[in-house]
């Protein structure tokens, strides 16, 4: 019950807010070590404040953190919620960074349950909370039986199985030590831990990639005002989500709208023109572009082919450096007066709002650039959630704990202790607990007895 | 005649056990079909191996007897595992067969409320379901106040050589025909198991050149915590390694249908980890040779037990098995191997303290319980031994935690999940294994041994100032400080570069793998025991593993406190699944941890049971 858990509150989707609640004995402090503003252990209770959630150093995103202590909260326990600003994608790596640092994922209807475990819920709610609880358990249940079929389990179970012999081989050398099973040496371990933590690295890189099918892929549009970001985002979008109109500065949020190219879901998000303004409520939409910029798994630059390229076009490019894009010319059904020589090294595609074929080649090169193809033939291979991937990076971390025993020549039945953590971890994900798995294995796989 | 504890049998358990018993001052009797097979060992010659040589010590550590006894009555010892690391690591001896029996009643007869009587027991009395006496075979009944039964492979045995069957124990010994009947009338479910023992080869007639020797250690070792080492490491008898060969196997393969296990005369189900040979030759097809071992088992009379060949083969084809292997061409056999079955309980009918669900002050321990193995029975007997003694003092029982003891391990397995096949104790078994090492044995139970009265004062100060020592010892480490130039140049050239003016904490230089404590010793202001040096070494060295295993046992302990009411009705829990509901009923688990245990109960069934505790027993249920 003394556990701290973690949780996204608010409903998966589109929203412009999202709620990661987190609740236990530590969750203040755990909070207060990922976020950069106040020290959290010493603000009032039921109080809010703003700052950033840091992940070494990296700010991922800026948030309102509501601080509520025990006993008055919904569990009876300290609560801390953080309000999220930067979709869905940004709000599943707050978790991740939460469930690194000490925080279980909630089962489902667990905040509920500690609720009436500690007596914040009337008694006689109980009949209807354990059928909520055993009503969401069945859909879990049924998810993860789901799952058991999809290639991604398979590839877990395979990994999983990989760990399983690995350790039936160790064990029998703990337990027959007179038999003639071969004996595992440092380097034996080293290599086949090796292989393993190699496939586990691979499902990691490719949780990325997971993400984006499961969320879609954020698409910022930037550029100075007036080169018709908006225009582009009506025309992919074929319906007037945005005011366009010929003022410069007119687009002062952002604005999502969801396309699919390919199959694959496109998060369009429009920002504020970005430029030097002393307008107090067009600098929010301003500084939040910005922000806007740093999460985004794309950017298409724009510019217009009418007008010459400036020095803020430059400055900008500069500090987005590192970020994958896309720079658009826009307008290329008039007058080319851009000089393209200063964007040497960029991605360019050139199109217009006007014709309906104008923003094709966009389009081509986005489902190009992000490998549509194949993101599509390897479909379930892919991590897609936070509690997945956290699984699979403590599986990882306990590997490398494991060759960095071997490496040091630490007796094989301490480094063992890793091994199995990563067992256990693959295992969660899978939904399967440790019985006598390795038992089984070790009397299967070797020639024992008197 | 009254007695207060009556103990059935006088094998590895039944020893234990009316120690255990008169240790405490109870009036014992330990009842015994034939007083010479006290403590026999009708199967391997050994004591201890892995993880069971860790049980030999904790057993010692309870004050139990295994240990002394074969510490005077081996004829071999060594530490198994020595090149591996602490956790590992445990003693076998290879017991005299005849030595072992003699000085085990020696010991038991030290004690002065035990009375040892020769008799066939056939019958217990239950009244208003509580055990009230015994009868024996021609109908003399004693009473006591609480009844162990160790009956080990007695219960309607029968012996299987081939497609023939006799009913009787090993060495021709009567079997007990009655007493699983009377259990079965009693409630308890009867299970059929098997194991079986290989030939006895006479040393004359065996080629040694052709075969290679297995020493005993030239370091002297113990069992026991408060015993010297009093053998000649010099004269040790040797064990010899055999290997099967294509004609062995081939010759298995033609008989296979006459085997007692083929050919479909044995119902009992065997062990997984013992199989007998035609097991191995038809599971493993493709293993070219199986190693065998030929290991003494007296000094006072000549057979050698050969390891790895136990087979229900009939004897014909078993002297044509063991005439293809190399080395025992015109071997001569002294005994055929055998298969034996025999009746066992369904352990998951008893209590974490072997006290039966069923019968108020019946307790089982050993075989009838289903295990496998002189030092799990024998385990099991003291525990049995001593909550005999708790219950008729009003005491708590003495549960051991997964945590503290393989015997604690032992008992949870049998009673949680029970068992189809003989049990053994693996080191496997054990998940926090790092915790339960050979040389910890008495810092872990001690205490428990001094509490029930079979430690005396004596050995618990010894205990106490081992304590000290070792943390004063580990100060010393922790509070020491030496500067680079002060080091000799063997631990000079590990440290390499100087990086640090300031010095070199000792503590600190250990957890360096290259780093031995031996190397450190010349430091120190004061001098330790070898003893005391180890364990400080390797709770230093891997502080880090034993740490993370803490933190396992600290999710468990929790798990541990959560307490489930005796009078639990899982028929009225909803929303339970019906596999999960079967199983703990016939369980009845006594914390939510023993529930997480038991196979076919799932977390949501766990959640289930918390909210259905909380809400029903909500005053009396210690939730944290």
């Amino acid at each position: 019950m003394n556990e701290n858990i973690c949780a996204i509150s608010t409903a998966l989707g589109i929203g412009a807010i999202s709620i990661v609640r987190c609740s236990g004995p530590d969750v203040i402090a755990i909070v207060d070590r990922i976020f950069s503003g106040k020290n959290l252990n010493e603000v009032p209770s039921h109080t809010i404040h703003y700052g950033y959630i840091v992940d070494n150093g990296e700010k991922i995103d800026e948030v309102l953190v509501s601080v509520m202590r025990a006993p008055k909260t919904f569990t009876k326990e300290d609560i801390v919620e953080i309000n999220c600003h930067g979709g869905i994608t940004t709000t599943n790596k707050v978790l991740e960074i939460l469930l690194l640092n000490g925080c279980r994922l909630a089962d489902p209807g667990e905040f509920t349950k500690k609720a009436f475990l500690n007596g914040r819920i009337d008694l006689v709610e109980a009949e209807s909370i354990n059928d909520l609880i055993e009503s969401e358990t069945e859909e879990s249940r049924k998810y993860a039986m789901n799952r058991l079929e999809g290639n991604l389990s398979q590839l877990i179970v395979k990994d999983r199985q990989k760990i399983l012999e690995l350790q039936a081989k160790l064990e029998v050398n703990y337990d027959y030590p007179e038999y003639d099973a071969p004996d595992m040496t440092h380097e034996l371990v080293r290599s086949e831990l090796s292989e393993i933590k190699r496939d586990l690295s691979d499902l990691l890189k490719n949780a990325q990639n997971g993400r984006l099918l499961k969320n879609g892929i954020d698409v910022a549009l930037v550029g100075r005002p007036n080169v018709g970001k908006s225009s582009i985002l009506n025309h992919l979008l074929d319906e007037n989500r945005a005011i366009v109109t010929d003022v410069a500065g007119t687009t002062r949020d952002i604005i999502e709208g969801k396309i699919s190219i390919s199959g694959i879901h496109i998060n369009l998000i429009d920002t504020a023109g970005i430029r030097k303004t002393d307008d107090v409520v067009e600098k929010i939409g301003v500084d939040k572009s910005l922000e806007v910029l740093k999460n985004a798994d794309l950017i298409i630059y724009v510019l217009s082919n009418n007008d010459e390229l400036t020095a803020e076009d430059i400055t900008q490019l500069t500090a987005i450096k590192n970020v994958k894009k896309i720079v658009f010319i826009n307008k290329c059904d008039l007058e080319d007066k851009i000089d393209l020589d200063k964007l040497d090294g960029e991605i360019i595609v050139r199109g217009n709002t006007v014709s309906p074929e104008g923003l094709d080649p966009l389009k081509a090169k986005i489902a190009e650039l992000f490998n549509f193809s194949e993101i599509k033939s390897k479909n379930y291979n892919y991590l897609s959630n936070a509690r997945e991937i956290s699984l699979v990076r403590q599986a990882v971390q306990a590997i490398d704990s494991a060759l960095t025993g071997v490496e040091e020549e630490i007796p094989l039945e301490m480094i063992s202790v890793d091994i199995k953590s990563a067992f256990d971890s693959l295992g969660d994900i899978l939904g399967v607990t440790y019985k006598d798995e390795l038992l089984d294995e070790l009397f299967s796989k070797f020639c024992l007895g008197k | 005649m009254q007695y207060d504890i009556i103990v059935v049998g006088g094998g590895h358990a039944g020893c234990e056990a009316a120690n255990a018993s008169a240790r405490q001052g109870f009036k014992t009797a330990l009842i015994t079909a034939n007083i010479k097979n006290i403590a026999d060992m009708p199967c391997n010659p050994s004591i201890g191996g892995t993880a069971k040589g860790i049980v030999v010590r904790e057993i010692d550590a309870l004050g139990g007897l295994m240990g002394r006894v074969a510490d005077i009555s081996h004829i071999q010892i060594k530490m198994l595992n020595s090149g591996k690391g602490p956790a590992v690591k445990s003693l076998r001896a290879q017991g005299d067969k005849v030595l072992y029996p003699q000085n085990m009643l020696k010991a038991l007869k030290e004690n002065e409320t035990l009375d040892i009587i020769e008799d066939m027991i056939e019958d217990i009395c239950v009244e208003n379901d509580t055990v009230t006496g015994v009868i024996t075979k021609n109908g003399k009944r004693y009473d006591c106040k609480c009844l162990i039964l160790t009956t080990g492979t007695y219960l309607k045995s029968k012996i299987l050589i081939g497609s023939t069957n006799k009913e009787e124990g090993p060495h021709g010994e009567e079997s007990c025909k009655f007493l699983s009947d009377k259990l079965r009338s009693l409630g308890f479910e009867i299970q059929r198991l098997k194991t079986g023992t290989p030939q006895r080869i006479d040393p004359n007639t065996v080629d040694f050149s052709k075969l290679k020797e297995e020493c005993g250690d030239p370091t002297p070792w113990t069992f026991s915590f408060d015993l010297d080492p009093c053998y000649d490491v010099n004269n040790q008898r040797k064990c010899y390694l055999v290997y099967t060969n294509a004609e062995t196997h081939r010759i298995i393969r033609e008989n296979l249908t006459k085997s007692a296990m083929y050919g479909g005369y044995a119902e009992g189900i065997g062990p997984r980890y013992c199989p007998s040979i035609e097991d191995k030759i038809v599971r493993f097809a493709d293993k070219e040779k199986h190693q065998l071992f030929l290991e003494p088992e007296s000094n006072f009379y000549p057979d050698l037990y050969l390891q790895g060949f136990s087979t229900s083969m009939p004897i014909d084809v078993q002297e044509k098995m063991v005439h293809s292997l190399e080395g025992l061409e015109n071997a001569k056999i002294l005994k055929y191997a055998y298969a034996i079955e025999y009746d066992a309980i369904n352990p998951m009918q008893l209590q974490p303290s072997l006290e039966t669900k069923l019968i108020k002050n019946l307790f089982t321990a050993g075989q009838i319980n289903g295990t496998s193995g002189y030092e799990e029975a024998a385990g099991q007997g003291i525990i049995a031994g001593i909550n005999a003694g708790r219950k008729l003092k009003d005491e708590e029982p003495l549960i051991l935690h997964r945590n503290e003891a393989y015997i604690g391990v032992l008992i949870d397995d049998l009673v949680t999940k029970g068992t189809k096949e003989p049990y053994r104790l693996l080191t496997s078994r054990a998940e926090y294994r790092l915790l339960l090492r050979h040389d910890n044995a008495d810092l872990r139970l001690r205490k428990y041994g001094y509490e029930s009265g079979l430690i005396n004062d004596e050995q618990y100060q010894r205990l106490k100032k081992k304590e000290e020592d070792i943390a004063s010892l580990e100060n010393e480490l922790e509070s020491t400080t030496i500067n680079y130039n002060d080091f000799s140049n063997n631990i000079q050239q590990i440290i390499g570069e100087v990086s640090d003016n300031t010095g070199y904490n000792l503590k600190y230089l250990l957890k360096r793998p290259e780093i031995k404590i031996n190397d450190l010793k010349n430091y120190l202001k004061h001098t330790y025991s070898d003893e005391i040096y180890n364990i400080v070494e390797i709770s230093i060295k891997y502080e880090g593993y034993i740490a993370k295993t803490y933190k396992e046992v600290e999710k468990l302990l929790k798990l541990e406190s959560k307490k489930i009411p005796k009078d639990i009705d899982y028929s009225k829990i909803k929303n339970l699944a019906s596999e999960a509901r079967q199983k703990l009923a016939l369980v009845r688990p006594q914390t939510i941890a023993q529930a997480t245990r038991i196979s076919g109960v799932n977390p949501v069934d766990i959640s289930i049971l918390s909210i259905y505790l909380k809400k029903e027993y909500s005053k009396d249920v210690a939730d944290e």
